[in-house]
């Protein structure tokens, strides 16, 4: 993977270069390039002066970064407390089958990439799905089978 | 630069002038769930069609937070309050946009736009009517959707930044101090710890720079209050901050953000640029020789973070594992500095004592919680939504009067309070009212205050099993109790719920739930146990049905259940053609059959139904 | 001066040193995995824990993290300290079923059967940060790590890779409280962490006595010509 060091520069200065900030880092190389790079976690812990292996860690830890490249679509499905009860789960299912993906996975064909979050705090439209960006409420399975048509036929 | 009371009378002055020339102002909810819903087309409709009308002039749409009824959103309001729109352009937007103008242009209300009780039998034009709206005390989300969050002019002129300013001029930090430990405000992120001791210990806490930081990272399924706030009012939380940096002595400030929430983040960072433009951050605040400073962080999607040790591991650049708080946080917590924590919706109640006197704010709530709470109520209720209410409150009264019941007239079974650190609470205890200490003693807790309502059609074992794979997922892994210990649990759950559970254990739950209670390093381990616990002591029930009877009585387990479908199938084929298996048989008109060996239990054939021919045994 | 008591026993210690050394300075028997006398603990394995009674207070408190206080009671044996350490080697061992130490001390703390399946994923280790620790804060090299949280969390070198900085010196293996990491030197080469490191030869006695890149790492930290480390101990 090519990394831009120029782009990856402006990112760390706009952090003012500052370790703490790393996540702050990482979250915002992930905007670019829609996943966090290998190059770009070893150019930012050069960078910053940090040991490899804890920039690492960092990078591994919290579930916003991700190393492996996400699909060019991101169904994110709620699995919150009011989603679970009102039916997540099933739609997680579909997703899953119909794509034939699994969870935290993306599709062979790189369109779409399947992840769960624990609650986008929009209870009350329940069960949620957010696809780059956009929030599906009040779900059902068969309505997934909808939006996917929507985003492939969109894509 | 605002420096004085004349500055901030200025502001309001001005601010009155700019809308004096409007006739009428219409409010549209841009909170997450209504823009879900719509209400950028809905704002767009109006915008457009009022410029065709030459009435831009005349009516101001503003973009408001929350309003907290996100069930039925989106939500219009009209002036103050007047009249109340719900679900505006959910399903004929130009039709709805029509009738907005209607109400706009000759005052005359739309009947198909009002909020109807679940029995359609009362409907009600104004918000205050109600019951959702009139049973509520606002103080935390009192300017919630009755301002735009984006316009710093706009919370000035409903008084915000006024405490700061008599803080800051006309009281010293020891002062602000007596005041918040006279108001008996307690920690509204969870554990309900005194926010003056808290403030107090860090005040007289040696060494420094001091840091005052702010917990907006909530992870509690179920729960958005905080997400509200920080996107439907962030002002308060700033000058909440603010006025907590000049007590401690703290010229620094972090808000630590989840991740998750896009908008809440974009409000504060606009929040934050306005405060620093007019001087209430920066140097000599109010000319008072106070200088604060506050940096937004965004979390990075680990519920742990919420937990105060590991916000600061997260803070400092690494990973949220916790902490020990042998020494507490207020003596060393951020970079091992002196350290004050608290959650946002705690910043947020500051101001209002400031402003209106700590006997005031001592005079709602219960005897041992002072003040009102944001609860997110949510789950099989029919007003699902954002409420606030004072301390003190019953159940029976929040789930019943302001939240109509139970959706489709189901019995209530259990609510559950306090995220994956609480437990469910069943229907004899409706009638106690909510606090800190009542929730305690029910082997629950408030949590940051989410409640999650439960029907007869949700299994009290899944749930505990949802909560195990929530809290195995978000663990962090630093200590063994949390780390293999809820695994282990989750292993019994799971068993339990294919019915192969046996007798042991239930007495194996309860031996290892105490363990990882007690053992754990941080308070997610520590109440990890509570809502496998608080199900064993309210629905034993439902577990002995799993375990020796091998069914699931409310028909969620898959292996304990089956599908079938009912004689009054018309046989219209829909859910044959949508079974994914393949597993249903029939000919056209006439009623299907399921075979059940290869039946997955997607509940596909369940949704798709018109007829509801389909059933769970 | 602080005074308290140990199982009704009454002890003193320094301001500032935590319950588990005072404990075993004075007797007592407190099991502990995690903690190392060089880089002291940060309470991951919790076996250590005793209950300390203040004031009216009792609570579970992890030995190694907590300070000494005056009047305080600690009790090493009360039956939810016991509860925490069986439970705990109970589910350790069912984690690592091949580590010895851990079958001994579950033996010891009263675990008859392991109630869990056991893991076959996880080697010997028990993520006790020892090794880790000991990497970047006595050798200074910073070549292991956490990655990942939760069940998922290991102990690797980054992006589970050769790593650029490791110098095989085996401190971590030394450390290691359960042999759980793998090394072995044959033919001159010494297997470490999932890399080859040659070993130098010494000139006067031709044995393979250290990792090439451990001595280059000396000479760099203390300027000794890298030439005199090549030669081994009993040589030089």
């Amino acid at each position: 993977m090519d990394i831009d060091k120029k782009k990856l520069d402006t990112i760390i200065k706009k952090n003012g270069g500052e370790r703490n900030r790393i996540l702050a880092i990482y979250q915002d190389i992930q905007s670019e390039y829609r996943y966090l790079p290998k190059e770009a976690v070893q150019y930012v812990c050069g960078r910053l002066d940090i040991p490899l292996v804890k920039g690492f860690e960092v990078a591994t830890f919290y579930k916003a970064l991700s190393l492996k490249p996400k699909g060019k679509h991101s169904v994110c499905v709620c699995l919150g407390t009011a989603c679970h009860l009102k039916g997540g789960p099933a739609i997680l299912e579909t997703f899953e089958r119909e794509l034939k993906v699994k969870r935290d996975d993306t599709t062979e064909d790189g369109m779409f990439s399947v992840d769960t979050v624990n609650c986008l705090g929009a209870c009350a439209l329940a069960p949620l799905v957010r696809v780059d960006g956009k929030d599906f409420g009040k779900t059902s399975p068969p309505t997934v089978k909808k939006i996917i048509k929507e985003f492939k036929h969109g894509a | 630069m605002i420096q004085s009371l004349d500055d901030l009378e200025k502001i309001k002055e001005d601010f009155a002038g700019r809308i004096k020339k409007y006739g009428k102002t219409v409010k549209i909810c841009f909170g997450t769930g209504c823009v879900s819903s719509g209400s950028q087309a809905v704002y767009d409709g109006l915008v457009g069609a009022l410029e065709k009308e030459s009435l831009n002039k005349k009516v101001r749409v503003v973009k408001t937070g929350c309003h907290g009824f996100c069930e039925k959103g989106p939500i219009v309001v009209f002036n103050d309050d007047e009249i109340f729109y719900q679900s505006v352009g959910k399903k004929k937007i130009e039709e709805d946009i029509a009738l907005l103008l209607d109400t706009i242009k000759n005052g005359k209300v739309a009947d198909k736009l009002l909020y109807k009780s679940a029995d359609k039998l009362k409907k009600f034009v104004s918000t205050k009517e109600i019951p959702f709206y009139a049973m509520q005390k606002k103080i935390v989300l009192d300017l919630n959707g009755a301002i735009d969050p984006e316009d710093i002019d706009e919370y000035i002129a409903h008084g915000g930044y006024s405490a700061l300013q008599k803080a800051l001029t006309a009281m010293t930090p020891d002062e602000v101090l007596d005041w918040v430990q006279k108001s008996g405000l307690r920690g509204r992120g969870g554990g309900g710890f005194s926010t003056g001791t808290k403030w107090k210990s860090c005040k007289d806490a040696h060494g420094g720079p001091k840091y005052i930081m702010a917990n907006g990272d909530e992870g509690d399924p179920g729960a958005f209050m905080d997400r509200s706030l920080m996107e439907g009012n962030p002002g308060v939380i700033l000058e909440g901050m603010i006025i907590g940096g000049y007590t401690i002595g703290s010229n620094q400030g972090y808000i630590y953000v989840r991740d998750e929430y896009p908008l809440a983040v974009k409000r504060l960072g606009i929040a934050l640029e306005q405060a620093v433009k007019y001087g209430f951050l920066g140097k000599n605040i109010f000319n008072s020789g106070f200088d604060f400073d506050i940096k937004i962080v965004r979390g990075g999607g680990a519920f742990v973070c919420g937990e105060s040790t590991a916000l600061m591991s997260s803070l400092e650049g690494k990973s949220g594992e916790p902490r020990a708080k042998y020494v507490h946080t207020v003596e060393k917590g951020l970079w091992d500095k002196p350290s004050n924590l608290n959650n946002v919706e705690t910043w947020a109640c500051v101001p209002a004592i400031i402003n209106r006197g700590w006997q005031w704010f001592a005079s709602i709530g219960s005897e041992g919680s002072k003040g009102t709470k944001v609860f997110s109520l949510v789950g099989k209720v029919n007003n699902t939504g954002l409420i606030e209410v004072p301390m003190g409150t019953t159940l029976r009264q929040i789930i019943f009067d302001l939240g109509d019941g139970i959706q489709n007239n189901k019995e209530f079974k259990a609510v559950q309070t306090g995220g994956p650190s609480g437990g469910c609470i069943p229907k004899e205890y409706l009638d106690t009212a909510v606090d800190f200490d009542t929730l305690w003693e029910l082997g629950s807790m408030m949590g940051s205050g989410g409640m999650i309502v439960m029907d007869d059609k949700n299994c009290m074992v899944d749930v505990a099993r949802y909560f195990l794979k929530f809290l195995v997922e978000e663990s962090c892994g630093k200590c063994v109790p949390c780390r293999e210990g809820i695994r282990r649990m989750l292993e019994i759950v799971e068993r339990i719920c294919d019915g192969e559970g046996d007798e042991g254990d239930i007495a194996h739950l309860k031996e290892l739930g105490r363990a990882v209670n007690i053992g754990s390093l941080c308070g997610l381990g520590q109440s990890a146990s509570n809502p496998v616990l608080s199900t064993l002591r309210y629905f034993m029930d439902e577990y002995e049905a799993h375990i020796a009877h091998k069914k699931c009585p409310a028909g969620v387990c898959k292996p304990l259940i089956n599908y079938t479908i009912l004689d009054n199938c018309t046989g219209c084929t829909l859910c044959a053609r949508e079974c994914p298996s393949n597993c249903i048989i029939g000919d056209k008109k006439k009623p299907h059959t399921i075979d059940t060996k290869k039946c997955i239990k997607c509940g596909m054939c369940y949704e798709v139904c018109k007829f509801g021919a389909v059933n769970v045994v | 001066m602080i005074e308290f008591t140990i199982d009704g026993k009454k002890v003193k210690a320094t301001e500032g040193e935590f319950i588990l050394p005072v404990a075993l300075r004075e007797g007592f028997d407190i099991p502990t995995l995690c903690h190392h006398e060089a880089l002291g603990s940060d309470g991951r394995c919790r076996i250590c824990v005793v209950e300390v009674k203040r004031g009216s207070r009792k609570r579970i408190v992890t030995s190694c993290l907590y300070p000494v206080a005056d009047g305080i009671e600690v009790s090493t044996n009360a039956p939810d300290v016991m509860l925490v350490r069986k439970s705990v080697l109970e589910l350790l061992y069912a984690r690592c079923p091949e580590a010895e130490v851990l079958g001994h001390l579950a033996k010891k703390y009263g675990v008859e059967n392991v109630r869990y399946s056991k893991d076959h994923d996880k080697g010997k280790c028990i993520l006790c940060n020892i090794c880790i620790r000991a990497c970047a804060e006595i050798v200074g090299v910073s070549a292991l790590g956490f990655s990942g949280k939760g069940m998922s969390k290991k102990v690797t070198t980054p992006f589970d890779e050769p790593s650029d900085t490791c110098i095989a010196c085996g401190a971590c293996v030394v450390a290691c409280p359960t042999g759980h990491i793998f090394m072995k030197d044959d033919k001159g080469v010494r297997t470490i962490w999932k890399k080859k490191f040659p070993l130098a030869q010494c000139p006067e006695c031709s044995r393979f006595h250290a990792p090439v890149e451990q001595l280059q790492y000396i000479s760099k930290v203390t300027n000794v010509p890298l030439e005199t480390l090549m030669v081994c101990q009993d040589c030089r």
